[in-house]
């Protein structure tokens, strides 16, 4: 894109920086958009599930539900509880819906479009990702109110437990790779499976870490059957009670914006990215990005259809399963991949 | 020129050290104008969400929503006002939790240089990888039969 | 020219952070304030290009540990006016160490200036190993050279691990009845459910 820019007869550096620019506004806007969008669709699926109809009304097929929500929250006011630490409870869902956009910075999107092409993509992402605990621990703890505070710490030990199983997935796919760059990553899945397959999951020593990745991903994002944080039987609207206006969009924008980020990563991860399914030449005129997308919409469909079924889990189960089975599982398989590659590609 | 330190480990059989031996410190491996975009986005990122955040409190000043009320700016509670101050002392596991999480967590820190390197260092770096894990699985079997995982 | 400009500002923001961390009232915004200086320093640690480092930081200091600060100014409901009454008493040992350390730093540089300190010259021993990025050379040190000192990393681990629950962990409660998954999901409708039809005015044997 930097060429382009060139070509009207900028300097290489204002080049650079509007094209910069460009690509982020490229990632954050329709990332919005999608949110948007995706929310519409969650909940039609979810409707159709429980043989509803589902938001039918605004604009043709419901389709512009999100953005006449998205007005009415806008012009809602802000209620900012007295007893509330004011400075913090504004800054909440600042953090959460900056975490969530910023980790879209080093997926790639396609061959070389990715806006940080960094050694360590895939670190990014932990720690981009790690920081999101923030974003629900400060709002539950600066609303000063009951339901929003026991929420905050469930959520935040609920996240920090899955993030060690999902540390553990990631160390398996980069033993495979070899590489923490994202980009990378998805080219070692090229012809994976038998040659032709794009992508890990085909593999029968990273399958398992695909599960375990995929459910991870799912209590990580508290989407159901995760979703303790926000049981509305118990705890009102978990950390967000205390919230209206645009400040609660931005939890729902930011937790939505999650959600895509880790389906992505599992299309990323496990799936081969923006590499057509299997390795055959035809595949390769759909361009790369539309690939990802039908990826990353498969993957929302799967965590959708699990919320629309799936019943929720108790806290002690949830402590249990993260705990008790993903993490010596996933550690097991750390040694297994290693000691599998050891063999072949080192040798005894 | 003092003296190179000898090394003693299969690293240097890798005969990789050669080229580089000139070099100097050159840290300049990682391209900061990758990094560069990072920090431009988070600048974009937390204004735009700051707008997010503070536009609709500039606009329903002018629109008239905004209406704060004692009952409304009150915390919420089911129909009564709330019988004990919100915040307090918490479960001891919660803290458990935090710490064998930071624990872990530097396992897995541990493991990703280890992931990229295995492959080149051979089964003396495998096997230390192994030896390391063991010792902290038995830390942890160590917490399962304490019931330090338990949960009811 | 952008680099420097990036250097200062981080180094500002970890400067200003860090002090605001001491002089902020509320524990909590301490933590926040102690949250931005691991960030900033972070930044520093990519401007000298050690990503892996910087990456290191993040995940575990601000993902990690600050988590657990958090948990903790949140949590235990400490009187911190009453801490903070202590201020005064202790604060001419305060200003103590803090001379100390100055007088060290100021010694330190003194004799580095004097020529005292050999801090040796870049022999390339340092250098990359195995080429490419700081990750894989850090791995190669630190599973080639330095096996055994990563050895002990993972004993000391070990140690805060058993310290970690002989310190917290409390005797249990009469457990409440575990649940036993693979039972609930053996169970069968036959098991638990029986199809009767009773004659009128008579009971169920149960």
């Amino acid at each position: 894109m930097t060429a382009f820019f060139q070509s009207l007869g900028m300097t290489y550096e204002w080049a650079w920086f509007t094209s910069t620019i460009a690509g982020i506004l490229l990632i954050a806007l329709p990332l919005m958009l999608a949110v948007a969008m995706i929310i519409y669709v969650d909940r039609k699926i979810w409707a159709a599930m429980a043989l509803r109809k589902g938001p039918n009304v605004v604009g043709p097929f419901g389709l512009l539900q999100s953005f006449a929500d998205g007005l009415k929250v806008f012009l809602q006011e802000t209620i900012i509880p007295s007893a509330a630490n004011k400075g913090l409870f504004l800054l909440a869902p600042i953090i959460t819906f900056t975490v969530a956009l910023l980790a879209w910075a080093v997926i790639p999107f396609n061959s070389g479009a990715v806006l940080a092409d960094i050694n360590v993509g895939l670190l990014y992402i932990l720690a981009v990702s790690s920081l999101g605990v923030y974003g629900v621990v400060i709002s539950g703890w600066a609303s000063n109110s009951k339901y929003p505070f026991f929420s905050a710490m469930r959520a935040a030990a609920q996240m920090i437990s899955y993030e060690v199983s999902i540390g553990f997935t990631l160390v398996c796919v980069v033993l495979w790779a070899g590489t923490f760059n994202m980009n990378g990553i998805v080219l070692a899945q090229q012809g994976h499976g038998l040659g032709f397959v794009n992508g890990f999951f085909f593999n029968p020593l990273l399958f398992p870490m695909w599960v375990v990745f995929l459910i991870s991903a799912l209590a990580e994002t508290a989407r159901a059957p995760f979703d303790l944080t926000e049981a509305e039987s118990e705890l009102v609207a978990g950390y967000q009670t205390e919230y209206s206006s645009m400040s609660f969009a931005l939890f729902w924008l930011g937790e939505y914006a999650n959600v895509l980020l880790m389906c992505t990563l599992n299309a990323v991860l496990f799936f081969g990215g923006w590499l057509p399914p299997v390795e055959w030449s035809l595949l390769y005129y759909v361009p790369g990005w539309l690939w990802l997308f039908i990826k990353i919409f498969f993957f929302f469909f799967v965590f959708s259809w699990i919320k629309a079924t799936v019943p929720r889990f108790r806290y002690d189960q949830l402590m249990r399963l993260g705990w008790k089975i993903f993490l010596p599982l996933s550690l097991l398989f750390v040694v297994l991949i290693s000691g599998w590659l050891m063999l072949t590609r080192y040798g005894v | 020129m003092s003296p190179t330190i000898p090394a003693i480990t299969p690293v240097a059989l890798l005969g990789a050290a050669a080229p580089f031996a000139q070099s100097g410190l050159d840290l300049a491996q990682t391209d900061l104008a990758q990094w560069l975009p990072i920090l431009i986005f988070l600048g974009i990122a937390v204004l735009l969400s700051a707008g997010f955040v503070f536009a609709p409190i500039v606009a329903s000043r002018f629109t008239g929503a905004h209406r704060p009320g004692d009952e409304k700016l009150s915390e919420y509670e089911c129909g009564f006002p709330a019988f004990e101050a919100p915040r307090r002392a918490f479960d001891v596991r919660f803290y458990l939790v935090a710490i064998l999480f930071i624990i872990f967590d530097l396992e897995v820190a541990f493991l990703f240089p280890w992931a990229v390197t295995v492959f080149d260092l051979g089964w003396q770096a495998w096997g230390g990888m192994i030896v390391f894990l063991t010792v902290l699985t038995v830390g942890f079997l160590y917490e399962w039969k304490k019931g330090a995982l338990e949960w009811e | 020219m952008i680099q420097t400009l990036a250097f200062y500002l981080f180094a500002a923001m970890v400067i200003a952070s860090a002090a605001l961390t001491i002089l902020a009232r509320n524990p909590v915004h301490s933590v926040m304030w102690l949250i931005s200086s691991f960030f900033n320093a972070a930044g520093l640690m990519i401007i000298i290009g050690a990503e892996f480092i910087a990456m290191l930081l993040v995940i575990v200091y601000v993902g990690a540990v600050a988590v657990l600060f958090l948990f903790i100014v949140m949590m235990l409901n400490i009187d911190f006016a009453e801490l903070r009454a202590g201020f005064m008493k202790n604060f001419p040992v305060g200003i103590a160490i803090a001379l100390v350390l100055l007088a060290e730093l100021v010694l330190g540089i003194g004799a580095y200036r004097a020529g005292a300190l050999e801090l040796g010259v870049p022999d390339g021993s340092a250098a990359p190993i195995l080429g490419a990025s700081n990750i894989e050379n850090i791995g190669a040190l630190m599973y080639g050279r330095y096996l055994f000192l990563f050895e002990t990393a993972g004993l000391i681990l070990l140690v805060a691990m058993i310290g970690a629950i002989v310190l917290t962990h409390r005797e249990q409660r009469a457990p409440r009845g575990h649940q036993n998954i693979a039972k609930q999901i053996a169970r069968q409708p036959e098991d638990a459910i029986v199809n009767t039809k009773p004659e009128v005015g008579k009971g169920v044997q149960l």
